[in-house]
């Protein structure tokens, strides 16, 4: 029997020449993640467990990113700590200040995540590097200690589902609709415990931004891990970044899937999950009348350049409305410097919208765009739990970028068609 | 590995936003965790959960962010254990590793009211509900990988333990 590309790096990393779903295997990590949030217990239970230096100090990644620019006391205090800890272990990838970005979106945009690496990261988002044809996914703040002191993890290895997307894609139809569309119709357990591979024209088809919103949000259907196979769109966004060597996998024609589910792209329209569960689609022909009070265009799903190109062809020569807070937030420096040199910015504050820093603020209710109770947003982020953005009676509606932009101009959820 | 304790009923679905908001993860300070735990799904949670009370849930508990704070706010809580239909990923990780027992129960969420006292032997895998002892439902065996971290104190004693073994 073949092996899918998770089995095949899974196997890899532990030293074996095969894996099977449901083997407990301890595997060798290329990257260890954390962020301002997670890496302060796992340094704290790193130095419980007598830890004095980590593993490999170009492995583990310190990335200040959730609560920065610090927004209180207590997160300033919690961002000295990661500092100080990165600091003296003199770890080749921490970044702060003006060199910050949205994690998920600085490592590949660096080159520090690359194909065929098996990557942990205390942050559930972590699976967006399978976009890159990496095993990736998210862990806890002690998983982290522990791969920060042995440079492993223990794994269990899943069963893989197959998604083959074939058809081509309607007008503004992007990555995040396509992967709205499929947690609509699996639910948010509808891939718990497995790897969600994504085959097809339509995925082949893709941009490496599209097809890093699509394994970002892996996460939202329980999924462990969201993968890509490595392609000729892939080795051209790899290429000029990598600093190290990598190694391409591809699932064999007879490896072994639990399920196979075939969606044709061709009949998707804009997607919009409503509160509050990533899985409660509509398409946007279909959400009535809902007014909006903020609209949110960053985060590792939909943060990057090509997000940004979209709004602002949506956005261009119009206003939010008056009643709307628009909030840009370039996810790293570089997306930011790009969008200033292609004039995106003029753009965006002729539309009167609020250019953040890069962070990951607003997305977790965190700072930069709090709503208030009974407040609505429409976000391009990936979750709309109860209180996620703010006051547990406020509501958030995730979207693509364009459909994010147009509400943004008509003040309440709508497609770009609707400007015309 | 036994408890015996009051019942707290959430739905499915419980994310770890509803159990711990990110607006409180600005510390690691367990008692300040404690104090806004299960919040956003019930705002009396943190005042009325007594020392040695359970959850059970429905299907997917956990869901959402890899913030180890959401099993450490219902441990610090003082919430002998967890037992829903099912449980997200990372959260049935992140509970193993810092030593929350959790169990798995697809039978016990339609079979119990809020309030009702219940009964989990861990060892032989049994639940039962106060007032009907002489009906006993099974819980999913724990895994013995996971078994072990339990009884080594989580993942990092456990690391610690089979270092010290092959020094």
């Amino acid at each position: 029997m073949g092996m899918t590309i998770t089995e095949k790096i899974l196997a890899s990393h532990a030293g074996l020449a095969e894996v099977h779903p449901g083997m407990l295997i301890d595997a060798s990590v290329d990257i260890a993640l954390g962020n301002d949030i997670t890496a302060p217990i796992a340094i704290e239970e790193f130095e419980k467990a007598g830890g004095k230096t980590v593993f490999d100090r170009d492995k583990v990644v310190l990335i200040p990113d959730h609560f920065t620019p610090n927004k209180d006391i207590d997160s300033a205090q919690q961002c000295k700590f990661v500092r100080e800890f990165a600091h003296s272990q003199a770890l080749t990838h921490y970044y702060e200040g003006g060199e910050v970005g949205v994690e998920h979106a600085l490592l590949p945009e660096k080159g520090i995540v690359l194909p065929g690496d098996l990557v942990i990261g205390a942050d559930s988002h972590t699976c967006t590097y399978g976009a890159l044809g990496a095993f990736a996914t998210g862990v806890g703040s002690t998983d982290l200690a522990a791969a920060m002191l042995t440079g492993k993890a223990w794994l269990k290895v899943p069963e893989s589902m197959k998604f083959i997307l074939y058809g081509k894609l309607n007008p503004w139809v992007s990555g995040k609709d396509l992967i709205l569309f499929i947690i609509g119709k699996i639910g948010v357990d509808g891939a718990l415990y497995k790897a969600m591979e994504m085959t097809g024209e339509t995925v082949t088809a893709l941009g490496m931004a599209d097809r890093m919103s699509m394994a970002n949000m892996a996460i939202e259907a329980g999924a462990k891990n969201g993968i890509f196979a490595c392609d000729d769109i892939t080795r051209a966004y790899v290429k000029p970044r990598a600093k190290r060597p990598w190694t391409q996998y591809a699932s064999d024609a007879n490896a072994a899937y639990v399920e196979t589910i075939e969606i044709d792209c061709s009949k998707i329209e804009p997607q919009v999950a409503f509160p509050h569960l990533p899985s409660n689609t509509r398409g946007i022909s279909g959400v009535g009348d809902i007014r909006i009070d903020q609209a949110v265009i960053g985060s590792c799903t939909n943060g990057r350049i090509e997000d940004l190109r979209v709004a602002a062809q949506v956005l261009k020569g119009r206003k939010a409305a008056s009643h709307v807070r628009l909030l840009i937030i370039p996810a790293t420096p570089e997306v930011y410097r790009m969008a200033m040199n292609e004039g995106l910015m003029n753009i965006f504050m002729d539309a009167n919208a609020i250019i953040s820093p890069p962070t990951c603020g607003p997305c977790l209710g965190g700072h930069m765009g709090i709503l208030a109770q009974g407040e609505r947003a429409v976000a391009t982020t990936n979750r709309n739990f109860v209180g996620r953005m703010g006051h547990p009676g406020s509501e958030v509606y995730l979207s693509n970028p364009a459909v994010a932009a147009a509400s943004a101009v008509l003040g309440r959820l709508a497609g770009p068609d609707e400007l015309n | 590995m036994k408890f015996q304790g009051k019942i707290w009923k959430f739905g499915d679905n419980i994310d770890t936003d509803a159990i711990i908001p990110a607006r409180y993860l600005n510390t690691t300070d367990h008692a300040s965790l404690a104090s806004h735990c299960m919040e956003d799904a019930d705002p009396d949670f943190p005042k009325k959960v007594k020392p040695g009370d359970i959850i059970v849930a429905g299907e997917n508990f956990g869901c959402g962010s890899s913030r180890e704070h959401a099993p450490i706010a219902i441990k610090a809580a003082g919430v002998a254990c967890v037992i829903a239909k099912s449980f997200a990923r990372i959260f049935y990780r992140n509970a193993f590793n810092m030593g929350l027992p959790i169990f798995e129960s697809k039978e016990l969420y339609g079979k119990v009211e809020e309030g009702a006292v219940v009964s989990v032997n861990g060892d032989t895998g049994l639940i039962t509900i106060s007032g009907t002892e002489d009906e006993s439902l099974k819980i999913t065996p724990i895994p013995p990988f996971m078994q072990e971290l339990i009884a080594d104190g989580g993942l990092l004693n456990h690391i610690m333990k089979k270092q010290a073994a092959s020094a």
